[in-house]
């Protein structure tokens, strides 16, 4: 006997389209300022990205993963959660956790070379993930936690397309479908892996369909459309809180910026790809859409420029005036209590310093 | 006339990988980014418009599948070079290399083996993210199995990468990142190898045997200069398996010796070299034996790796300690 047992589909969602025109079938019911407030937090992340990508030319931050063109994927998804949910970053969602409440004088600490921009009080926000695709376990492990401690809480994790290849990724997955955790999986599908292109990073048409395999649904999204990732994401929020499991949210965009400040996409991609995608544009999108509504104005517009450019200065400014972290602090994070061994070797460097009054030689 | 060519670091492990593969049709070499894009270094730069996609290959992001494949593609009569991008991104490696590659021959009673290459950039000193100035080669060094393999210049880093690839068992090639660009030397442009497991005397001196690997060894030539005793400086080269009788030479002529490594000191390499030391070379020791290490800490983000790094000054100041035991 041969027949068939199972069939699956996968579904895609877009509400707002390149040309800012919404499908209103679709369109959740938001306020005029809940409206502004998505355009608003994109436009914060657009031009704290420039920021940041000036300072790393200049030589006065580190390398910066850039996160323009995937405004949207990050905004739409923090605005969906809410107060009580977790989020677990990998490295570019810096648009995402400024909504979330981190400050962006944190986060220019964090890519200045500086671990004290990891030290976020306050906000449910973890630190970045730099090793790909390691904090999606953490996540379903988080969302566990929360499941048995009986607590309404939602468990966000973001991730890349290249993250989808490692065994982290399928194992968590693979957990939060057996446990039925209240874990929502955001992966910002931007095309590219550094170098490696998406097709070559799977063989599978969509990454939303590598929920189905274990066991719960998973959605591709227009990702550089703002409603469509925040409904997404809201209807994935309201199903972990029900009770009814983990949600994988594809977010089809693309990263219009080099890999990192480290990276030359030149080598690797057409500019034509890069142009065509420029038309896709989230803020620019959303922007159309609010001009016909009669949300957005130039002089709305420039107010907004305005104030958010003050905002990164300031920012900017308190990066670069703080005082420098002390020796102790190498040292005293590695354990709730410094050890003995530690101890010693703090007192040594200390003391190190000043016979030789070394400001370090390797890092040159 | 030998043609020689000035190197850096980078391009000698390039110029090996390229030998290499040109001498061995089995040679193979894949990781992420190692392709098209050349390597996020360059390492492989040009590799692939020269050997095409069925020996350049770039993978999805998935090191446990990198490393396990590559012991597939060994037992199946491959060569495989496989690249981690990053110290920190090797980790994951782990478990295919400790639970396998290394045991594969000793399992299978030498009907199978595991001629693999795993290299890596490591180390600090690039002002880099987290996870990307790790010297993890304890974790190597100390798996029953594997050679691990450390050059600190041009010269060596070609040699030695062709004689890793042409071993019989894996190998694991930590590539000093903080130096690739730093040192220019003269590699010949013919095929040439460097045995595994020698160390290296760079230097001769009378007073004090000061042992580094990989990037350390720039950071001690450089407190060399601050000091003005005899020193013998010994690159170790292969940390595992260890070129002990190097070191003891060396150390019962000097009665001295200093250990220098980037990484954090808690059951290190420093304290193989250290016990070797003691057991062979004790009776000739006039003052105990000095390590100068990373701490037991995380490496730092850049603001401040360079306290934990051991800078020229730290060394000299140790040497002189040392010396004034
Ligand atoms: C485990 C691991 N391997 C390699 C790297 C180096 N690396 C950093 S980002 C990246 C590509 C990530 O691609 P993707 O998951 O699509 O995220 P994106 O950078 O596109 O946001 C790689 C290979 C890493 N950080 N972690
Ligand atoms: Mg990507």
């Amino acid at each position: 006997m041969r027949k068939t047992l199972a069939k699956f589909s996968v579904e895609y969602l877009q509400i707002l389209d390149e040309n800012g025109r919404a499908d209103e079938t679709l369109m959740p019911v938001l306020g005029d300022a809940r409206v502004r407030e998505f355009y608003e937090q994109m436009v914060r992340g657009r031009v704290f990205d420039e920021t940041a990508l000036a300072l790393q030319r200049e030589g006065r931050m580190g390398t910066y993963a850039s996160i323009r063109g995937q405004e949207a994927s990050n905004v739409g998804p923090a605005l969906a959660m809410d107060k009580e949910d977790w989020l677990f970053p990998a490295f570019r969602e810096d648009a995402s956790m400024v909504a979330r409440g981190v400050s962006m004088e944190a986060l220019l600490r964090y890519w200045g070379w500086d671990e004290r921009g990891n030290d976020v009080r306050d906000v449910n926000v973890f630190p970045v993930a730099v090793p790909v695709s390691t904090q999606i376990p953490h996540a379903a492990g988080f969302a566990w936690a929360m499941k048995l401690r009986k607590k309404r809480v939602a468990t966000l994790v973001y991730f890349g397309d290249g993250a989808t290849s490692k065994g982290d990724f399928a194992e968590a997955l693979n957990l939060a479908g057996v446990f039925n955790l209240p874990v929502v999986f955001v992966c910002q599908n931007n095309q590219w892996a550094i170098s490696v292109p998406r097709a070559k990073q799977s063989a599978a048409e969509t990454l939303a369909q590598k929920a189905i395999a274990y066991g719960f649904p998973g959605i591709q999204v227009d990702g550089n459309d703002v409603f469509a990732t925040y409904v997404a994401t809201k209807e994935a929020i309201r199903r972990a809180k029900e009770g009814n499991g983990p949600t994988l949210i594809e977010c089809f965009t693309y990263r219009m910026s080099d890999h990192t400040t480290a990276d030359d996409a030149k080598k690797y991609r057409d500019a034509k790809q890069v142009a065509e995608w420029e038309k896709k544009d989230p803020i620019k999108r959303l922007q159309l859409y609010m001009k016909a509504k009669g949300l957005w104005s130039e002089s709305y517009e420039r107010a907004l420029r305005e104030q958010t450019r003050k905002e990164v200065d300031e920012a900017v400014k308190k990066y670069e005036s703080m005082p420098p972290a002390q020796i102790e602090d190498m040292f005293r994070y590695t354990y709730a209590e410094m050890t003995p061994q530690l101890k010693e070797q703090l007192g040594y460097l200390k003391k190190s310093i000043e016979e030789t009054k070394s400001t370090g030689g390797a890092n040159r | 006339m030998v043609p020689i060519a000035k190197l850096t670091i980078v391009e000698a492990i390039n110029a090996a990988l390229r030998q290499e593969m040109e001498r061995d049709a089995s040679v193979v070499v894949l990781g992420e980014d190692v392709g098209r894009d050349g390597g996020v270094f360059r390492a492989t730069d040009g590799l692939w418009e020269k050997f095409g996609d069925e020996r350049v290959i770039d993978t999805p992001l998935a090191e446990t599948g990198i490393i396990g494949a590559s012991i597939g593609l060994a037992l199946g009569g491959l060569k495989p070079v496989c690249e981690a991008q990053f110290d920190g991104f090797a980790t994951p490696m782990l478990d295919q290399l400790i639970n396998h590659a290394s045991r594969i021959r000793w399992r299978s009673r030498g009907r199978f083996s595991c001629p693999l290459v795993l290299r890596f950039p490591y180390g600090g000193g690039i002002r880099a993210l987290e996870h990307h100035s790790d010297s993890p080669e304890t974790y190597y060094a100390h798996t029953p199995g594997l050679k691990v393999v450390v050059p600190s210049g041009p010269y060596d880093a070609k040699g030695l990468l062709a004689s890793a690839i042409r071993d019989p068992d894996p190998v694991i090639f930590m590539e000093p990142k903080r130096v690739y660009r730093a040192i220019r030397e003269e590699v010949p442009e013919e095929e040439y190898t460097v045995p595994l497991g020698q160390a290296r005397v760079l230097q001769e001196g009378s007073d004090v045997t000061v042992i580094a690997w990989g990037a350390m060894v720039r950071e001690c030539r450089e407190a060399l200069a601050l000091t003005s005793y005899s020193i013998e400086l010994i690159d170790l080269r292969t940390l595992s398996p260890m070129d002990t009788k190097t070191l003891v030479e060396s150390v019962k002529k000097t009665g001295r010796a200093v250990i220098v490594q980037e990484a954090p000191r808690n059951c290190s390499v420093s304290a193989e070299v250290a016990a070797v030391l003691s057991r062979e070379a004790f009776t000739s020791l006039r003052a105990p034996i000095k390590r100068v290490t990373g701490f037991d800490t995380v490496i730092p983000y850049p603001r401040m790796e360079n306290y934990y790094i051991a800078d020229e000054k730290r060394i000299a100041k140790e040497i002189d300690k040392v010396m004034k035991y």
